[in-house]
């Protein structure tokens, strides 16, 4: 490994609970962060450490999964196992709870908004994806209910820049979802795990897709374009899986992050380790090649439940574990 | 104990361990380093109760000694339960108990794995799936009926005639 991971801050950020999850506002300004406590908490800089700005703890009873922010910054959206969603309103340094989404029968895992703003998913234990739709009054409206997966659905994330949504699920397959008449429906299936999908990324154009999985592996998508299907009838573009980085983990990876800027490739592992990935430069676009750049064995005490890039700064990782802590890490390619 | 024996021949580290821990003032001296082992793990759970029964896990054979493999450098602890019968629809909620009482009693830095004994039960992967999902496990200890029969099952039991 030539490249380096260093240690800038680390900090206590939800005591005596897990840190389940981090999201950078777009401006790269504030952290948001949510865990076991139920609490959410808004960290921004001051000097040279992280401070907590505000927390949100009124918002959920039970547990709060992950949060994500609006492409416009202004709003904060915040899924909880209470099997609700809360929006958020920023209103200066403060945050208002908005508007709160109900609907799932049981835990929702997770919340994503579309690069339009206009758009919302969100997913639940009870094996649905719902998609909702946002008008100029800030009012919330269920336009969809999809029930492609026939498990727990654990992640949801949008393409960067088309309005397409991929899933992954506790059944071990990923779904990409698009609009159709209306409606939302699953065109694509990937097929290839064999444990439970924790997360998914895209790469900055939007053309592949990494998950990571608790089979221990990350697995790289690639869509084909039309008329280059596999010829057999189906219709809407195809993904096949063009990569298995495979023996570099050694228990579930619970988080795989695509950096939007320097295209690095992060992971957050069940063996406390977060581990940067290459691809060769020189490798075929159809198999693409991916090598270990970089890894921190012991990131933290315990599980590291997500990793996330800045989205402005080149090279900042922030990471979060099981024992509460946020660590931040710059990650240096060699000269 | 034959078992003791068998265990000096094949890893007598452990075997003098064990002894120290019963016999000397050693067990008590901070000083000492004195790394958790598999029977310090099976004392933790042989007393767990039954969901149904009032016998302990280790009374019904659920667990065994020999089923329990510690690494406390590696921060590991494998605990394999064995259903008393294939269909037993209780074992995702003994395995729960299991996993519970390690989380609570075991320092955090170990990765805790309870899976079925394998071959010993007709739903196998699936439980052993959603004992080891931590995100699954989690919702489940915040649903307040739930924790309460894990922690019955958890009491120490009142020793009636």
């Amino acid at each position: 490994m030539k490249d380096s991971l260093s240690l800038i801050h680390k900090f206590n950020a939800h005591p005596d609970s897990r840190c389940w999850y981090v999201a950078w506002n777009p401006k790269g300004t504030l952290l948001a962060s949510c865990g076991g406590d139920r609490a959410i908490r808004i960290w921004g800089k001051e000097g040279d450490s992280w401070e907590c700005k505000t927390v949100l703890q009124d918002g959920h009873q039970r547990t709060v999964r992950k949060v994500a922010w609006s492409p416009c910054g202004n709003y904060l959206a915040s899924a909880s196992f209470d099997a609700t969603t809360c929006i958020w309103k920023k209103k200066n340094d403060d945050f208002q709870c908005l508007t709160v989404l109900e609907g799932h029968e049981n835990e929702v895992k997770c919340v994503a908004w579309a690069p339009s703003g206009n758009l919302l998913a969100t997913c639940s234990r009870d094996k649905s994806v719902w998609i909702w739709e946002v008008d100029e009054e800030d009012e919330y409206e269920c336009v969809s209910v999809v029930n492609s997966h026939t498990q727990d659905v654990k992640h949801v994330v949008w393409h960067p820049n088309r309005e397409l949504l991929a899933s992954a699920s506790y059944d071990n397959n990923v779904c990409i979802h698009k609009e159709e008449d209306d409606d939302w429906e699953c065109l694509a299936t990937l097929e290839g795990h064999t444990s439970t999908v924790w997360s998914l990324s895209f790469d900055p154009s939007g053309q592949r897709l990494a998950s990571c999985s608790d089979d221990r592996t990350v697995k790289i998508w690639k869509e084909s374009p039309p008329g280059e299907g596999q010829g057999d009838g189906s219709t809407g573009a195809s993904w096949r899986c063009v990569c298995t980085l495979s023996g570099f983990h050694a228990r579930a990876v619970y988080d795989v992050a695509w950096c939007p800027l320097t295209s690095a490739l992060a992971t957050a592992c069940g063996d406390d380790g977060v581990r940067v990935f290459k691809e060769e430069v020189t490798s075929d676009p159809e198999q693409p090649e991916f090598s270990l750049s970089a890894h921190v064995a012991r990131a933290h005490n315990q599980d590291v439940n997500c990793v996330t890039w800045h989205p402005k700064e080149p090279g900042l990782l922030v990471s979060c574990s099981d024992n509460g802590e946020i660590a931040m890490w710059r990650y240096q390619a060699e000269a | 104990m034959s078992g003791g024996l068998r265990l000096e021949n094949a890893n007598p580290l452990i075997f003098q361990r064990s002894g120290v821990r019963l016999l000397t003032a050693n067990d008590e001296d901070e000083d000492v380093v004195d790394p958790i082992d598999d029977r310090e793990i099976f004392d933790l759970i042989r007393s767990i109760n039954d969901p149904e029964h009032p016998l302990s896990l280790e009374e019904l054979n659920v667990v065994e000694q020999v089923r329990v493999r510690v690494n406390d450098q590696e921060n590991t602890v494998g605990v394999e339960f064995t259903p008393t019968i294939p269909h037993c629809s209780m074992a995702t909620l003994i395995g729960l108990s299991i996993k519970v009482k390690l989380l609570r009693s075991l320092p955090e830095r170990f990765k805790i794995d309870v899976c079925i004994t394998p071959g010993t039960h007709a739903s196998e992967e699936a439980v052993n799936k959603q004992l080891a999902d931590k995100e699954r496990v989690a919702a489940a200890l915040e649903n307040a009926q739930l924790l309460e029969v894990v922690n019955q099952c958890l009491s120490t039991r009142t020793l009636n005639a």
